[in-house]
């Protein structure tokens, strides 16, 4: 059809048609693609760097710890002498009072630098001779540096290391003085002396604490029998005389494990070392309270290796000493594994069955909605809250209950009614449920209808579809969560200080004394580790590496828990889903 | 039987079956919430043949499908009036069990949805939700299911491999092996051959005409020459009511009703 205006004439035609609409490129960004890539990219890698410089701090200072540095032999200008390892250093500015006091030449020199001068903190030890462990040397006091080779780094049981030479050896009643005290013969005096030292804990740990054991199982008894039958009964008479017959034997017992130790205590306190620090003090040993010794300057590659080593393998597997900044963390790798499984264990079933009820039962409405926004919110409660609630409801309602009722005769001493490995895992479990239900519940939504439907056709019910078709489906997304929740649970301290976190609890919640698991003990964390020796210990500056390694730890444990359901999780993905639509 | 119907337009001489009725839908009504999706259906289906169910999209086919196992029951506000009687008793009877009533009708979705575990075990899952144990009975009857489905040549060397490694159509093969694996009485299909490719279509077409006869077959399809290929009766449906049920023969080639003259004729659709 031809319209009207196609009959004007064309030199009129473009005066009509608006003029090309100009862009205005200022405020036309969101337009274009590119500036936007840069800065959700941008952001993406800084997140990314900022994750990877916290965990690079953590890994290079951690990794580093345990290797062992020269010492230094520092002579000030006062003739003292200071001992140790090189710590840090840095700059400062010196006190007016102390610039006035030095030489013309020195104080023109720490002008020029703007007024500040160097100083270097040495690790000294000897706290027991000087009442300080690291010592910080400014470079103006300094007269020389030595290495010397005859300094040995002690490692001790007590009073942390010690730093000097040793200069005799007294070997129950064999004295030997000078270099014939450094080589195999103090090798091989320190390895008895360690074997001894083991023979002791052992006994006075496991023998005697068994003996323990035992005695309080039979006064329980005895209280038992007591509070069932009273105190005139023939039952109790029976069990009066039963008690009187075996602690006789296990206190007769008792007397032989503590008479041997003693006496091997006795041998033991006949052979010592003879120490000299840098300034001449004298310090005796006894060999068997050294841990470690090395001749830190005469080390070569292989022999710090090996040292550095050894360091890593006491902290893995002994127990913590000297208010948990040095030796082992054994019982809290083991607490905090034990209580992520336990975690895992008890959030699994709960979530899991919370999720398929909201999702494939419940009759979507407003209730189910309220609770799911209850859920989620759940996920926003401070953690120490959970803490609290922790404590209350397990532990004092559950636990005090349980106690009543099943082990009155340890009243009133609490066996559950107090904080323990089960309440803190459960506490954790509540803390993470909603995270298990909000995965679970979109594993579930991610079944296609059309597999459930395939199902029940087939003449299967509800719940047989749930069981063969949904949840197979689904498990990979749940283990997903479950992966999270374990993540969250083990990171987590705050609660823990509340229901059963301790800084000390040598015994492990399992071990070879009936019934094995003790869910009621008290652990250890190693969160909670990180938190009592960064900042609750005597020397924080003996304690950062410390930090480092131990944060080291549990971000490697929990790495590994996590990469272990990773491994589970794609194991069931390939079983599940071996080929493509 | 000549019956008369509430809908005027409605033609109803539909072929005999040898065996008389098996499913008399009679006044059907149903409402998702508000919304009515069926009107007064009423039809009879025969058994051993196959029923096509054709119309639009839109018009109720899938829906009255899915009434007959009552897989509509997962709808939430769903409310029927009417009945559905298979073999004299009203399925939609209040003592009526859903779950048994499904293990007698085995169903043929429009897109394969095999499980997500072997290809035995697929068609060995009906069997077993039934509670079947014996491992050969169980094997015996994959066996022969998946023969009847057509698919035995194909699967025979890896039984134990995930379904889902299957190409689209030997997975709808699958899938109908899997229907018949518990011997049911009815096969419902629901556009079982909307997402496949004309060869597998026509495999599919070929197995519906060997399962003739040995199941009653009701298809619901778009594709009206699969519904004349493979069909014995013809129902057409348009906006939940029933327009016109006969012969196929006579439904393509001679429509009483002018509606689906237009339909068969692609004037509208």
């Amino acid at each position: 059809m031809q319209e009207p205006e196609s009959d004007k004439s064309p030199e009129e035609k473009p005066k009509e048609q608006p003029p090309p609409r100009q862009r205005n490129r200022a405020w036309d960004l969101e337009a274009r693609g590119e500036p936007f890539l840069w800065g959700l990219g941008g952001a993406l890698v800084l997140a990314i760097l900022m994750i990877l410089g916290f965990l690079g701090i953590v890994l290079y200072n951690g990794a580093f710890t345990f290797y062992p540095k020269p010492v230094e032999t520092v002579t000030l200008r006062d003739g003292k002498k200071v001992a140790g390892e090189l710590f840090r250093t840095e700059l400062f500015k010196p006190e007016p009072e102390t610039l006035h006091a030095l030489p013309a030449e020195t104080r023109a020199e720490i002008t020029q630098h703007g007024g500040m001068a160097r100083r270097i903190l040495y690790r000294t030890g000897n706290f027991d001779l000087y009442n300080e462990d690291f010592r910080w040397v400014s470079d103006y006091e300094v007269a020389g540096t030595t290495t010397s080779p005859g300094m040995y780094f002690v490692e001790r049981l007590e009073w942390g290391p010690f730093i000097g030479e040793v200069t005799g050896l007294d070997l129950n009643g064999r004295t030997i003085q000078g270099d014939a005290a450094h080589g195999a013969e103090l090798t091989r005096a320190l390895g008895e002396a360690t074997k001894r030292r083991d023979r002791i804990h052992d006994l006075e740990r496991n023998h005697m604490g068994k003996v323990n054991y035992s005695i309080e199982k039979e006064r329980l008894a005895l209280k038992e029998a007591d509070l069932r039958y009273g105190k005139s009964s023939p039952q109790y008479r029976n069990a009066e005389a039963l008690h009187e017959e075996r602690t006789t034997e296990l206190n007769s017992l008792y007397t032989q494990f503590a008479e041997e130790a003693k006496s091997i205590r006795e041998r033991d306190a006949k052979y010592t070392i003879l120490l000299a620090d840098v300034n001449g003090k004298e310090k005796k040993l006894k060999l068997s309270e050294i841990v470690r010794l090395y001749p830190a300057n005469e080390l070569d590659t292989w022999g710090r290796v090996r040292v550095y080593l050894a360091r890593w393998a006491e902290f893995l597997t002994q127990e913590p000493r000297e208010a948990n900044t040095e030796g082992g963390v054994l019982p809290a790798i083991f607490g905090t594994f034990c209580m992520t499984v336990l975690l895992a264990l008890a959030v699994a079933p709960f979530g899991v069955v919370t999720a398929l009820y909201l999702r494939e039962y419940a009759k979507q409405g407003r209730l189910v909605s309220l609770v799911r926004i209850c859920v989620n919110n759940l996920a926003g409660v401070p953690s120490i809250v959970y803490g609290v609630f922790g404590l209350g409801f397990f532990a004092y309602l559950v636990g005090g209950t349980i106690d009543e009722v099943f082990f009155p005769e340890r009243l009133p001493s609490p066996t559950f009614g107090t904080g323990g490995l089960l309440w803190g895992s459960l506490t954790l479990a509540l803390l993470t449920v909603p995270v298990v239900i909000v995965a679970t519940e979109e594993a579930l939504a991610a079944v296609p209808q059309s597999m459930r439907e395939g199902s029940l056709a087939c003449g299967a019910s509800k719940w047989q579809t749930i069981k063969y078709i949904v949840l197979p489906r689904a498990m990979p997304g749940i283990m997903t969560g479950l992966i999270l929740a374990m993540a969250r649970g083990a990171g987590e301290v705050a609660p823990l200080m509340l229901v059963g976190v301790v800084k000390m609890a040598p015994e492990l919640p399992i071990d070879s004394i009936f019934p094995y698991v003790h869910l009621e003990r008290s652990f250890m964390h190693l969160g909670f580790h990180i938190y009592d020796v960064g900042f609750q210990s005597r020397n924080s500056e003996a304690a950062k590496p410390m930090v480092y390694v131990t944060t080291l730890l549990l971000i490697t444990l929990v790495f590994m828990m996590n990469a272990a359901s990773v491994f589970l999780r794609n194991r069931l993905k390939k079983k599940f889903f071996t080929g493509h639509f | 039987m000549r019956r008369a119907t509430e809908t005027e337009e409605t033609v109803y001489h539909p072929k005999k079956g040898p065996e008389g009725t098996l499913l008399s839908i009679e006044d059907f009504n149903l409402w998702y919430g508000k919304s009515q999706a069926l009107f007064d259906v009423t039809l009879n289906i025969e058994k051993g043949l196959v029923t096509a169910l054709i119309g639009p999209s839109g018009c109720g086919k899938s829906t009255l499908l899915r009434a007959i196992n009552r897989m509509n029951d997962l709808i939430d506000g769903l409310t029927t009036t009417g009945s559905i009687r298979f073999d004299g008793t009203d399925i939609y009877a209040p003592n009526v069990d859903v779950i048994a009533l499904r293990k007698t009708m085995g169903m043929v979705f429009q897109k394969p949805n095999p499980f997500p575990m072997s290809i035995a075990d697929n068609v060995a899952y009906p069997l077993r939700v039934d509670g079947v144990r014996d491992r050969k009975v169980i094997r015996e009857t994959v066996e022969s299911a998946i023969k009847s489905a057509a698919l035995w040549d194909e699967v025979k060397d890896r039984l134990n491999e995930s379904a889902l490694g299957l190409s689209g159509g030997q997975q709808q093969r699958l899938c109908i092996a899997r229907a018949i694996a518990a011997q049911p009485e009815v096969l419902l299909m629901d556009e079982p051959c909307s997402a496949l490719d004309p060869v597998a279509t026509a495999k599919i077409e070929d197995l519906i005409d060997e399962l003739r006869g040995k199941f009653t077959i009701v298809i619901v399809t778009h594709n009206m020459q699969q519904a004349a290929r493979v069909s014995d009766n013809t129902a057409f449906m348009y906006i939940g009511k029933l327009v016109e049920y006969g012969k196929t023969s006579r439904v393509f080639t001679n429509p009483k009703v002018d509606k689906t003259m237009q339909y068969v004729t692609g004037i509208f659709g």
